[in-house]
């Protein structure tokens, strides 16, 4: 039985997988910046208690979160994709819905899970704010929105840090399972190559290898920002 | 509103629930084991022990599951000594088993880092106080440090099993049909795709809002008594 060391090499298989890498890289920056713009503005309105919209908010973050990525991710892409093919076709791009779809789906679909992760962290932060901090620049007579800008703000992001970090591993790794909907990403490719050159083994193994390497080079970047966002002459 | 088809949907999709179910619990069952395990090699001190322990934990935490279970299911499955080996095979050959394995030693990796903070958070005092008595390593394992490490967890350990619930939903992907194969299945016979999923996201919901339940309910017969 061959390993399929070979195949990898010789079949251009190297080169495809790292530009899958870089499509699964961009879905994870885009579905977290989603989640994080998301994530912020929920976070708001629940930590505000805006009357009706923190239920929506509620229901958001309970169903998304309780309800595998997986199928949110169906949902998402199977109820739009004829639509959006048909579509497609009106406007001479018959291949919209095999190329860019899934690429927008994902960052729609991871996005809406990051978020709901996001805006809990976002809320837990904002809630851990003393609320002296407050009180004391409102007795000070600072504006609401300078409260907001120079007290809420730096001490949330502060605060989140941590948190942010651990919903950007998840959404890394959520980003595979775009694949089922047939987006040429990382772990897509990896599929593709395991089936043409029988050799799956070694593919998933790279394909591992490669989202580990993903995830240490984020980790470390990630502790470097925490220590910058400690401040000075404390901890 | 078609009653018919609502119907059906329920009753299909409802066939997967014992398999959602046997999936998580019994990947739990081991998970948990297996984490207990490597959270101790981490406490112990022995560095090649803790070594070990720490790079399982960063290598199935920092893979996507997918990649996890295809690695296992169809990587495995290219080698003739694994095909050739019965026990090997047992495990690997069906989608049912080879999805258990996945998701235990997956969730083993994440279980090992709550029980460490379990255990790592432990008053230095208690444990002098145990030994002071004269109680045994074992003893002192399942009197004193085992029951404070789970109190400590077991909010933790309550996300982790409605992550593992979650998890069971890419068994389908490696033909199982649990609940998300069930309704895969049924979509592509009806076309009605979102009364489908809307059914089996709500089957999810009740799952793990049954779990959540349980938990609370542990944790606060854990924590009460006489305080």
């Amino acid at each position: 039985m061959e390993f399929g060391l070979m195949q990898l090499w010789e079949g251009g298989w190297v080169g495809a997988l790292l530009r899958g890498a870089s499509v699964t890289i961009l879905v994870g920056v885009g579905a977290m910046l989603l989640g994080l713009a998301t994530g912020i503005a929920c976070g708001l309105i629940k930590w505000a208690r805006v009357v009706p919209l923190n239920w929506l908010v509620d229901i958001y973050t309970t169903v998304v979160r309780g309800v595998p990525e997986l199928l949110i991710i169906y949902l998402l892409f199977f109820s739009s994709v004829e639509l959006v093919a048909r579509i497609g076709t009106a406007f001479g791009w018959a291949g919209l819905a095999e190329t860019g779809y899934p690429f927008l789906i994902g960052i729609i679909a991871i996005g809406a899970i990051s978020g709901s992760y996001s805006t809990e962290v976002v809320r837990g932060a904002l809630a851990a704010i003393p609320t002296g901090h407050v009180e004391a620049a409102r007795a000070l007579g600072m504006p609401k929105a300078r409260i907001f800008r120079r007290i809420i703000l730096p001490q949330m992001l502060r605060i989140a840090a941590p948190g942010v970090n651990n919903v950007w591993q998840a959404t890394m790794k959520d980003t595979a399972l775009i694949s089922v909907v047939g987006l040429q990403e990382l772990m897509r490719t990896a599929f593709v190559g395991a089936g043409s050159t029988r050799s799956p083994f070694i593919f998933y193994l790279v394909a591992g290898a490669v989202y580990l390497a993903i995830t240490f080079v984020s980790q470390s970047g990630f502790k470097r920002a925490e220590r910058a966002l400690v401040l000075k002459g404390r901890a | 509103m078609d009653w018919d088809l609502l119907h059906r949907a329920v009753t299909t999709i409802g066939k997967g629930v014992g398999t959602t179910l046997t999936l998580a619990s019994v990947s739990l069952a081991i998970g948990f084991c297996l984490g207990l395990g490597l959270a101790v090699m981490r406490v112990s001190g022995n560095r090649l022990m803790s070594g070990f322990a720490e790079y399982y934990s960063a290598v199935f935490r920092g893979t996507p599951l997918l990649v996890q279970l295809f690695l296992f299911y169809y990587g495995l499955g290219q080698f003739d000594f694994v095909r050739e080996n019965p026990v090997l095979w047992w495990v690997i050959g069906g989608g049912t088993h080879c999805a258990i394995m996945a998701l235990a030693l997956n969730t083993a990796a994440y279980t090992s880092e709550i029980l460490r903070g379990g255990l790592i958070s432990i008053p230095v005092g208690l444990i002098e106080a145990a030994k002071a008595a004269g109680m045994s390593r074992a003893l002192r394992f399942r009197r004193i440090e085992f029951p404070l490490a789970i109190r400590q967890a077991l909010p933790a350990y309550g996300n982790e099993m409605v992550l593992v619930i979650k998890g069971t939903s890419l068994a389908s992907t490696i033909t199982v049909l649990e609940i998300t194969g069930h309704a895969k299945r049924l979509m592509s016979q009806t076309y009605a795709i979102f009364e489908v999923f809307t059914i089996a996201g709500i089957f999810y919901l009740l799952i793990n809002a049954a779990l959540i339940f349980a938990v609370r309910r542990i944790e606060n017969r854990l924590t009460s008594p006489a305080r």
